[in-house]
């Protein structure tokens, strides 16, 4: 029942003498919205930048389905199936809505034939249209995309990671900075595509939304994973409490 | 520095309301001014008439300069206005051409006459075979570092011009003689720099509206974003690099040919790349038509500078007070300045007779 789909094992990495992650284990599991959460500072981002290869680390291993894919390029990790996001939307503002869209299509491209083709097939405009429109973004796609606020930037990078039907995305902070009611849509969106068979890893501070959309919730601070499980155990957690509160007896007592 | 692309496709409604409005007699013109590809079919064919007409040899000289300037701004705009890397090392190719030529020429002896032009293609590939390890080790930094890398680089190359035992050193390269009539010795090179220059328009062109330049665009504007949607940069980056290194060559070839003698100081002249860049960035950053303009405007401008004032550095000056008006006024280079007031200009009219429905593409 429960597959892991990716599995994070030991993970060292540090940056001169502070220690981003000392050792962090973490199984995805396919099919399920994982939750990754931990105070500021507790090395979630660095994980996500080792799994989809923006950073190398010190020691450890990354396995999707079975296999290592540490220290391969952003490249080779976006060809495998997994689709991240950043916690600072990255957006091409200078090209439009549709033309960011189409930027994921070229994945597949032949080195010197991408050359002579043009851009976009209408299929693959139709397609980005659909998730445009998936998203509620589809009457601004002839926008530039640097026009669009915040909040649908981050809708605009959820769509375009769509684009290649990655098995795993990863979020970084969807909801951060995002105004209520587009949370709700945003987590909408989210629960629909895991029911299609996406598997997430969603870094967020908003409780709330990680309660209520997590299947499995892993916590982390200063570097190490401590606590995993559902969203209830988690939450009944002494060390969680003592990691985001500060860690006073009465939290231990209460417990 | 850089400007937006206006790559907006936008619902033109316009352009249905015009052709419904005016059926009439001017249709055609309308179709000819809207339709790039005729646009320049016109633009090259009356080009190509220029020299028949006016056959004065400082004209025809001008003109020679002015395509190949254009020609190599094109360049060098298709891969600094599209990839947001700027070059300051394009010079490089543009020595490089410049000695293919000479030294090919003259070791194989030829006797000058049309047959020198069919170095040009050597001149193109060899530029870009130098350009794939230059561009892989300038190509690993980004912005300031890169434009560094890129100056060094062709300070490089320019000493091993001055030094190497099969380039002549300062004493240069004699090239073989024209061997073309008087009256109308600027003809041949004119169109060999019209050929070159048309071809590096339709690549630019090309590229910009293919899926290898959406790549170049992604880049631009967020290379590590890029990665992670699967574009392979390095591979985008110094492919585009090599193509762009092509034409500058090539136009580098016909300047040592056109002048007759080269010197190591002229081949691989800086002040060249600081031009092409002035030139593609007053134009338009990132255009098709800005770099063509920008060369257009400042290299003649330029020559005739220097024929009628007689004063060799004046010309500086005029850049520098072109540049500032341009700076100050429309920052994003003169072409997308003004598209977009224009654009403004018309969302503006739109809103404020109809609230109009757009209908999405």
């Amino acid at each position: 029942m429960t597959d892991v789909l990716l599995e994070v094992r030991g993970l060292h990495r540090s940056f001169g003498g502070v220690k981003a992650l000392a050792g962090c284990t973490l199984d995805v599991i396919e099919g399920k919205i994982n939750g990754l959460i931990g105070p500021n500072g507790s090395g979630k981002t660095t994980m996500f930048n080792i799994i989809t290869g923006y950073e190398r680390c010190d020691e450890g291993d990354v396995l999707y389905r079975g296999s290592s894919i540490r220290n391969r390029t952003p490249e080779a990790i976006f060809a495998l199936g997994i689709g991240r996001t950043f916690q600072l939307t990255r957006i091409f503002g200078r090209l439009s809505v549709l033309d960011n869209m189409l930027v994921a299509t070229q994945r597949n491209e032949v080195w010197l034939r991408s050359m002579l083709r043009p851009t976009g097939s209408a299929s693959e405009r139709a397609h980005a249209m659909e998730l445009l429109d998936f998203v509620g973004l589809a009457r601004l796609s002839g926008e530039l995309a640097g026009s669009l606020s915040y909040g649908q930037r981050k809708l605009l990078e959820l769509a375009y990671v769509l684009v290649a039907d990655p098995q795993l995305i990863l979020l970084d902070e969807p909801a951060g900075g995002v105004n209520p009611s587009l949370i709700n849509q945003l987590s909408g969106k989210i629960a629909e595509l895991n029911q299609q068979g996406t598997t997430f890893l969603v870094i967020e501070h908003n409780m709330e939304f990680v309660m209520g959309l997590c299947h499995a919730v892993t916590v982390m601070s200063y570097g190490c994973v401590i606590a995993a499980g559902t969203p209830e155990v988690v939450r009944a957690d002494p060390k969680v409490l003592d990691a985001y509160l500060g860690g006073t007896e009465e939290d231990e007592d209460e417990s | 520095m850089t400007s937006p692309l206006t790559r907006v496709r936008r619902p033109f409604a316009s352009a249905e309301q015009e052709a419904a409005g005016d059926p009439t007699p001017t249709a055609w013109i309308s179709l000819l001014v809207r339709r790039p590809l005729w646009r320049s079919v016109v633009l090259v064919l009356l080009l190509i008439l220029i020299p028949l007409v006016i056959t004065g040899a400082t004209f025809t000289t001008i003109a020679v300069y002015c395509l190949m300037y254009m020609g190599i701004a094109t360049a060098w705009n298709s891969f600094s206005g599209f990839s947001g890397y700027v070059s300051l090392g394009h010079a490089v190719f543009f020595g490089v051409g410049a000695y293919t030529m000479a030294l090919l020429s003259t070791h194989w002896n030829m006797s000058g006459g049309l047959s020198m032009f069919a170095l040009l293609p050597l001149a193109g590939v060899i530029a870009a075979l130098i350009a794939i390890p230059y561009g892989y080790v300038a190509l690993r930094t980004r912005r300031h570092t890169f434009v560094v890398i890129t100056i060094a680089f062709f300070f490089i190359f320019q000493l091993l011009a001055f030094n190497l035992s099969f380039t002549g050193g300062s004493a240069g390269v004699v090239l073989p003689n024209g061997q073309f009539s008087a009256a109308d010795y600027n003809d041949p090179f004119y169109y060999a720099c019209l050929v070159v220059l048309v071809l590096t328009v339709a690549v630019a062109a090309g590229i910009r509206r293919s899926r290898f330049g959406l790549q170049l665009f992604a880049i631009r504007d967020d290379e590590d974003r890029a990665r992670s949607l699967g574009v392979k940069v390095n591979r985008v980056k110094i492919t585009s690099f090599a193509v762009s290194a092509v034409p500058v060559a090539m136009m580098g070839a016909v300047w040592a040919f056109f002048i007759g003698q080269i010197y190591p100081q002229f081949a691989f002249n800086p002040a060249l790349d600081v031009t092409i860049a002035l030139m593609a960035f007053i134009g338009g950053f990132g255009t098709i038509i800005g770099p063509l303009l920008g060369a257009l405007v400042l290299e003649a401008l330029q020559r005739y500078l220097n024929l009628y004032l007689a004063n060799a550095d004046l010309y500086l000056v005029i850049y520098g007070l072109l540049f500032l008006v341009v700076i100050s006024f429309l920052p994003e280079g003169i072409l997308p300045s003004i598209a977009g007031r224009l654009r403004q200009r018309r969302l503006r009219s739109q809103n404020s007779t109809t609230v109009s429905t757009q209908e999405s593409r």
